[in-house]
């Protein structure tokens, strides 16, 4: 799975080629829970040519822990963008036809404004005292970094998981400018069960003594609480198959049991080393406040989403995964169900895999050729109105 | 559009209004809700369960629902459909009455058409030649057959009496021509329009 999850892969070549994170910063927003974020700082990147009618641009959504790079080889590290395989020339997302933009989340930290970034007010890191962001928040602001670029009508709008809910919040607050959309492994609502798997992460992290009520910019990082918080979140990622497959019972030293504390089964050191990696690159405030807007996000009660979504010129392709056990399949299809008594144009797919969740990341054929034919179509049909 | 149409699509393009709304249980590769959308301006869902032929229907630039239509039909209103089409599907699925109930409870009209087991060549291979019928209509093997259910016309016409199904029209067929004498034993196929008797 490794050689397949692209998670922060150097030392690849990627059609896309060289690229580069841009920066724009506006005024900011009020946000909803009615404090005002200002300024605000975007990180975004484009990829392939807005054409002359300003109606080819592809807005991608990243997860919880990804970044504005999502293709080509990042100018600053080398590093192949987190979802490349399905961006570039000839690809799902084809920048040959489309111009493709993905940005940082606010409340993150990989260049958009979050809780590790200055406050102007004090001179030091916002800590928590930086307001607490939604997913209609992020949206917000990637609305007005779509204005900033000229775009009236995005062509489409697609993510998985947390990316999944920006998308269906952009269809839900900006109708008018989204015109079709990719929803992938994720929900119209967060239940208790995912409320809970961030909630033992964000304890993870704020019982760690580092953690200093998460002031501790300049003086310490609560590493060992994070990577805990990451662990739980790759067992969620994964499927109890897709371990079983890849870890086994393996052991480090096969002969005889340890008979103590190390990391012996290979899923344990699996999980050491994927959350120390991430302690590396990931702000721990910033896990706390993204978790926390995944966990608020309610689109709304059924008949009322229905009510709003009636007859509306929108195009969606939800696609899921049958492994997924922390967005499972059922979940796609409330979406579905909500979009089909709306009458709005809605094609699902579930996509048979082992992977878990992490699926949608994983390079396959099955997606990539379900977004390319899907785009293909609603590309000509936009043509002919 | 170069390619031919088969028989059996050109019978539900005729039947089928200008702009309905339809929904094709068991829709395959998508091509007869294609061909209604673009001769008949539907509005068409279909509903399949091989994931293969979901990415047929996607390439095709058909909307299609990865479902098990055996599971019923629970996310879809009552009459949300002016057409239900079961077109050589019914005779696949593991319950056939749920499945006709609830093509009937969320479209006005279900069109229903099958092979007809009573078809004279196949009352040969099983009375003369003692074998499980292998035709154009019934191609598959009795061991890789993908059909769980083997009907007749009489059989399907005593279903809907039993059900209170009212039958609207019927048609029997060959390969490329209807048939109107004594269909169940020269029609290799029949087409049924149903609808729900309130």
């Amino acid at each position: 799975m490794d050689q397949l999850l692209i998670e922060g892969v150097t030392g690849k070549d990627s059609p896309v080629g060289v690229t580069e994170t841009k920066f724009y910063t506006f005024d900011g927003i009020t946000l909803e829970s009615g404090e005002k974020l200002s300024p605000i700082t975007v990180a975004y990147e484009t990829y392939g040519n807005l054409n002359e009618n300003k109606d080819n641009a592809i807005l991608i959504c990243h997860a919880l822990t990804g970044d504005a790079h999502v293709a080509g080889v990042s100018k600053e590290d080398g590093k192949l963008g987190w979802w490349d395989f399905m961006i570039g020339p000839g690809r799902a997302f084809d920048t040959d036809k489309y111009f493709v933009i993905c940005s940082n989340v606010i409340g993150g930290c990989k260049g958009s404004t979050g809780p590790s970034s200055i406050n102007p007010e004090t001179g030091v890191p916002y800590g928590m005292s930086f307001p607490v962001v939604t997913i209609k928040d992020m949206v917000n602001v990637q609305k007005r970094l779509i204005d900033y670029l000229g775009i009236k009508r995005l062509f489409c709008v697609a993510g998985g998981s947390m990316g999944g809910m920006q998308v269906l919040q952009w269809t839900y607050s900006y109708p008018e400018c989204v015109y079709t959309a990719i929803p992938i492994a994720t929900t119209i609502r967060h239940t208790p069960q995912q409320i809970a798997f961030n909630e033992v992460g964000r304890r993870a992290i704020m019982s760690d003594p580092e953690w200093l009520g998460g002031d501790y910019y300049g003086k310490s990082f609560p590493a060992s609480g994070l990577v805990v918080a990451r662990m739980i979140g790759h067992i969620t990622y994964m499927s109890d198959q897709s371990m079983k497959e890849k870890f086994g019972r393996k052991r480090k030293k096969s002969e005889k049991y340890g008979y103590d504390f190390e990391a012996e089964f290979e899923v344990e050191k699996y999980l050491k080393y994927r959350g120390e990696t991430f302690v590396q690159r990931f702000d721990a405030n910033s896990y706390l406040y993204i978790t926390k807007a995944i966990d608020y996000f309610d689109l709304g009660e059924n008949r009322e989403l229905i009510k709003f979504y009636d007859s509306r010129d929108l195009k969606f392709l939800v696609i899921s995964f049958s492994h997924d056990w922390l967005y499972p399949p059922y979940q796609s299809k409330e979406i579905v169900k909500i979009l089909k008594y709306a009458w709005v144009d809605v094609t699902y797919c579930e996509i048979s895999s082992t992977y878990g969740h992490d699926a949608f990341l994983i390079q396959n054929e099955e997606q990539e050729n379900l977004v390319r034919d899907f785009l293909k179509n609603a590309w000509q049909q936009k043509g002919k109105r | 559009m170069t390619k031919e149409i088969s028989f059996d699509h050109s019978l539900i393009v005729e039947i089928i209004e200008e702009g309905s709304k339809i929904l094709d249980l068991g829709c395959g590769n998508g091509e007869l809700l294609r061909i209604l959308m673009d001769k008949k301006k539907v509005k068409g869902v279909g509903i399949e369960n091989d994931e293969e032929m979901i990415y047929a229907c996607v390439k095709k630039g058909v909307t299609v629902e990865h479902f098990d239509i055996d599971e019923g039909l629970p996310d879809f209103p009552d009459d949300f459909f002016d057409y239900v089409i079961l077109n050589f599907t019914l005779q696949e699925t593991k319950k056939p009455k749920k499945v006709i109930k609830e093509a009937l409870r969320v479209g006005r009209k279900v069109i229903v058409s099958f092979p007809n087991f009573a078809y004279y060549p196949v009352r040969f291979y099983i009375g003369f030649l003692g074998k499980t019928p292998q035709t154009k209509a019934l191609p598959y093997r009795w061991d890789e057959t993908p059909n769980l259910h083997y009907f007749t016309i009489k059989d399907f016409i005593e279903f809907c009496s039993r059900e209170r199904i009212k039958i609207v029209s019927f048609i029997g067929f060959t390969e490329n021509k209807k048939v109107n004498y004594l269909p169940n034993i020269f029609a290799e196929k029949a087409m049924f329009i149903l609808e729900r008797i309130n």
